[in-house]
C-alpha cells in the first residue's frame, strides 16, 4: 500500500474498505436491536410480574424463585441434559463411522449419501410425526414385531415415562446424523492422500490412523459439528410436540416448552421470560469460554 | 387515462357500497369435533341470514391451542371481527389493555341483564360496570357419562353415583373395558380433578379453595379425601391412552371404556353418534353424588375495528347470537344450556333437562375459568397430567404441590 506522508494514518484506516462497511450497516443494526435489543428487553422483563401483556412492576427474583421450584422444569432440564449428552455422543460417533464407511470408495456412494442425507430435508415436526406412528404400539414396530410370532416382545418408549426422552432421542438422531455424517465426509476428503500413503508406508493400522492422525486433522470440522449439534438441542421443541406434547404425564418435557407453554398458554409472560433467560445463560456458560479458547487466546492469521 | 381513473373510482364505489350492505366478519373459536361444528353452522346460518357474511376461523387443537393465536393477533394488530373465549378471567387483561369493544349500550338496549340467566355470566363479561362480551351458552363440567353397553357387558348394574362406579372398576376390567376414560390433553385431568372436589368435598371446599384460595383448605382433610378418590380415578385410567377429550368420549359411545368424566360438551358427541340419553347412555351430574353444575361456558368478544361496517356488523352478529331462535338452535346441538332463561327448551334430551332443573333450583357453583387465572390453570394442569400418569407420586404427596399452587394464585 503506497502511503502519503501528509495524510492522517487514523481516518484513513478508518475508512479502508468503506463500502464494505456501508454494506454491513443493515446487519450491525439488526444485530443490535433485535437481537442485543431483543435480549435485554426479555432479560428486564423476567424481573417483572407482567401476565399476558408486558408491564414494568418489578417483582425481583420472584419469577426464578417460582421458576427453579417448579418440578415441570426440573424435569425439563433433566430431560434436555440427557438428551444433549447422548445426542452430542451418538451424533458425532454414528455420523463419522458413517462418513468413514462411505470414505472407503465404495460402489454407489451417491446413492448411500443420499438416503442418509434424506431425514434432514424433513422438518421436525414430520420427522416427530413419522417416528410417533413407528413407535406407537399398536401400529408400529411393536405390533410388526409381535405380528410375526415373537408375542411378548415389548417396545414401547413413547408411552413409558422413564424411557419416553431415548424414544425422541431415537427420532433426532435419525434426522440429525445426516447432515453430520456429510460434514465429517468433506473434513476426510479434505485429509490429504499423502498421509494415507505415509500411514500405510508406516505400517500403521487403519483404525490408528484414524483416530491418531485423521481425527486431530480434522478439529475445525469437529468443532463446526459440534456447534451445529449443540445448537439444535438447545432449541429441541417441535420434535417433542409432534411426538408426544410433552406426555406421558409430563415426562418429556423441555425447557422450550416451557417458555412457550408458560408465554402464551398460561398468559404469564414474566415466568416464560425467566425460563428463556435461563436457557440463554445455559448458552452462555458453555459457549463463552469456548469461544473464548477457540478465537480469544491466540491470535491466528 | 381519465377513463380508467373513473373506472377505479366506480369500482372502488361499488365495493363500499357493497359493503355498506354486507359486511365479512371472521370468527376464530375452537369448536372443531362434530357436535361442535354443527352447533357453529346454526350461528353462521342465522348471521348470514341478516345479509353479512360469517367468515369461519375454526382453529383446531383445542382452546390451549387456539388462545394464543387469538391472543397474538388481537395484541398484534390484526385482529378477527368476532372471537371465542371461555367465560371467565381469559380475556381480562385485552380488556384492561382496551383492545376490545364495549357492547354497553348495546346490552341496556336489548335488556340483557333482564334476559341471561344466572346472572354470574354476564358478570363475567363485565368491567367496571361495563359489558365486553356475550356469553353464549352455559356449560358444567360435573358430568358423569356412563357406557349402558359396557355394564351390559360386563354382568353389573349401570350404576347411580361415584362410589358405585368404582366399585364396578374391577368387573369392568375383567370383561376388557377400560373403567374410565381419560384423554391426555392436560386440561382434562384437571377438569375431573376439579369435578370431584364439589363432588366429594362440596360445594363450601371448593369454593374456600378457588375463590378464596385459601391454601389451608387446599392442604386439609376434605382435599386429601379428594386426592384419595382421585387415585381411584389415576388406576381406573391407567390403560386409556387417547389424546383428545373427544376420543375419550368415543371410547364410551363405542362401550370400550365404562365412563367419562367430562363437561356437557361430551353429549353433542353422543347425539352425533345417534344415541339415546337413558337408553344408550346415563348421564349422572355431580357424578351422582352431589348435584351441582358450574356455569362456566364460552362467550364472544369483539376486538375494535376501524372498518365502520364491520363494527356495525359485530352489534347485528351479538344480537344474532343471543336471539331466542338462535339460542336454542345452537345450544341443543351444542348440548349445552341456553343463557336466556325465556326460551323454549321442550325440545331437549333427558340429560340436558336434569341440568336445567339444578340450575333452576340454583345448585351452581361458579366454572374453574371464572375464578382462576390461566396461569394458575396452568400449574394445576402440569401437576394433575403428572398425578395421572405417574403412579410413584402419592397423593400426599400431589396434595402438598397443590396446596403451594392455590396458595400462590391470585
Amino acid at each position: 500500500m503506497s502511503t502519503s506522508g501528509t495524510a492522517n494514518r487514523r481516518p484513513s484506516q478508518m475508512f479502508r474498505n468503506l463500502n464494505a462497511k456501508i454494506a454491513s450497516i443493515p446487519m450491525i443494526l439488526t444485530a443490535l436491536l433485535v437481537f442485543l435489543g431483543g435480549t435485554v428487553w426479555t432479560i428486564v422483563y423476567s424481573f417483572t410480574n407482567s401476565k399476558l401483556l408486558p408491564r414494568l412492576k418489578f417483582v425481583g427474583l420472584d419469577q426464578y424463585e417460582r421458576l427453579w421450584s417448579a418440578p415441570r422444569w426440573l424435569t425439563s432440564i433433566e430431560n434436555l441434559l440427557v438428551y444433549g449428552v447422548l445426542s452430542l455422543i451418538f451424533s458425532l460417533v454414528i455420523g463419522f463411522l458413517l462418513a468413514a464407511l462411505l470414505d472407503q470408495k465404495i460402489r454407489f456412494e451417491g446413492v448411500f449419501r443420499t438416503i442418509f442425507l434424506y431425514p434432514f430435508a424433513l422438518s421436525f415436526v414430520v420427522t416427530g410425526l413419522t417416528w410417533q406412528w413407528i413407535l406407537n404400539p399398536d401400529f408400529g414396530v411393536q405390533n410388526i414385531v409381535r405380528s410375526m410370532g415373537w408375542e411378548s416382545f415389548s417396545f414401547n418408549p413413547l408411552y413409558d415415562q422413564d424411557i419416553v426422552i431415548y424414544g425422541i432421542l431415537i427420532a433426532g438422531l435419525w434426522q440429525g446424523t445426516g447432515l453430520i455424517m456429510c460434514l465429517m465426509l468433506a473434513g476426510l476428503r479434505g485429509i490429504d492422500e499423502d498421509i494415507w500413503k505415509a500411514a500405510r508406508v508406516d505400517g500403521i493400522p487403519m483404525w490408528k490412523t484414524y483416530l491418531f492422525i485423521v481425527i486431530p486433522m480434522m478439529r475445525p470440522v469437529f468443532i463446526t459439528t459440534l456447534v451445529i449439534i449443540a445448537s439444535g438441542i438447545v432449541r429441541l421443541y417441535d420434535l417433542v410436540v409432534a411426538q408426544t406434547s410433552g406426555g406421558p404425564g409430563g415426562a418429556s418435557e423441555v425447557p422450550a416448552k416451557y417458555v412457550y407453554d408458560y408465554m402464551f398458554l398460561a398468559q404469564n409472560l414474566g415466568q416464560g421470560f425467566a425460563a428463556s433467560t435461563m436457557m440463554l445463560l445455559s448458552v452462555a456458560i458453555i459457549v463463552v469460554p469456548w469461544a473464548y479458547l477457540e478465537f480469544g487466546g491466540h491470535k491466528r492469521g | 387515462m381519465n377513463t380508467f381513473k373513473l373506472f377505479l373510482a366506480g369500482a372502488s364505489a361499488l365495493a363500499l357500497s357493497a359493503a355498506a350492505n354486507a359486511a365479512e366478519l371472521e370468527v376464530t373459536h375452537w369448536w372443531t369435533s362434530g357436535g361442535e361444528a354443527a352447533a357453529v353452522a346454526e350461528f353462521a346460518k342465522a348471521f348470514d341470514a341478516t345479509g353479512n357474511k360469517w367468515v369461519d376461523g375454526a382453529i383446531a387443537g383445542g382452546g390451549s391451542t387456539a388462545r394464543p393465536v387469538m391472543i397474538s393477533r388481537i395484541t398484534g394488530g390484526s385482529p378477527m371481527a368476532a372471537t371465542q373465549f371461555n367465560t371467565g378471567r381469559q380475556a381480562e387483561e385485552l380488556v384492561e389493555a382496551g383492545l376490545l369493544r364495549d357492547f354497553t349500550e348495546l346490552a341496556e338496549k336489548e335488556n340483557w341483564k333482564a334476559a341471561i340467566r344466572p346472572s354470574s355470566l354476564l358478570d363475567g363479561c363485565t368491567v367496571d360496570g361495563k359489558v365486553y362480551c356475550v356469553p353464549v351458552n352455559i356449560h358444567s363440567w360435573q358430568w358423569l357419562w356412563l357406557s349402558n353397553k359396557a355394564f351390559e357387558d360386563a354382568g353389573v348394574p349401570v350404576p347411580t353415583n361415584w362410589d358405585e362406579f368404582v366399585a364396578a372398576a374391577p368387573a369392568l376390567e375383567k370383561a376388557g373395558k377400560i373403567p374410565l376414560a381419560i384423554g391426555g390433553q392436560a386440561w382434562q385431568t384437571t377438569g375431573a380433578f376439579n369435578v370431584l372436589i364439589p363432588a366429594i368435598a362440596g360445594k363450601d371446599v371448593f369454593l374456600k379453595v378457588y375463590k378464596d384460595h385459601d391454601a389451608e383448605a387446599a392442604a386439609g382433610p376434605e382435599i386429601a379425601k379428594v386426592f384419595k378418590a382421585a387415585d381411584d380415578a389415576r388406576r381406573m385410567s391407567a390403560k386409556s391412552n387417547v389424546q383428545d377429550w373427544n376420543q375419550a368420549t368415543n371410547l364410551v359411545i363405542t362401550g370400550q371404556a365404562g365412563g367419562q368424566i367430562m363437561g356437557d360438551w361430551a353429549q353433542g358427541e353422543f347425539q352425533v353418534a345417534g344415541q339415546v340419553a337413558g337408553q344408550d347412555y346415563t348421564c349422572l351430574p355431580g357424578l351422582g353424588v352431589n348435584e351441582l353444575i358450574s356455569t362456566g361456558g364460552d362467550s364472544f368478544y369483539f376486538p375494535k375495528l376501524d372498518d365502520a361496517d364491520k363494527t356495525a356488523a359485530q352489534e347485528a352478529l351479538a344480537s344474532t347470537m343471543l336471539n331466542p331462535a338462535t339460542q336454542v338452535a345452537f345450544n341443543l346441538k351444542k348440548g349445552s344450556v341456553p343463557v336466556r332463561g325465556d326460551v323454549d327448551v321442550s325440545a331437549a334430551n333427558d340429560c340436558m333437562k336434569k341440568g336445567l332443573e339444578i340450575l333452576a333450583k340454583g345448585n351452581i357453583i361458579p366454572d374453574t375459568n371464572q375464578l382462576n387465572t390461566e396461569d394458575t390453570n396452568n400449574q394445576l394442569n402440569d401437576l394433575f397430567v403428572e398425578f395421572f400418569k405417574t403412579p410413584s407420586l402419592t397423593p400426599e404427596e400431589a396434595q402438598k404441590r397443590y396446596a403451594a399452587i392455590i396458595a400462590s394464585a391470585d
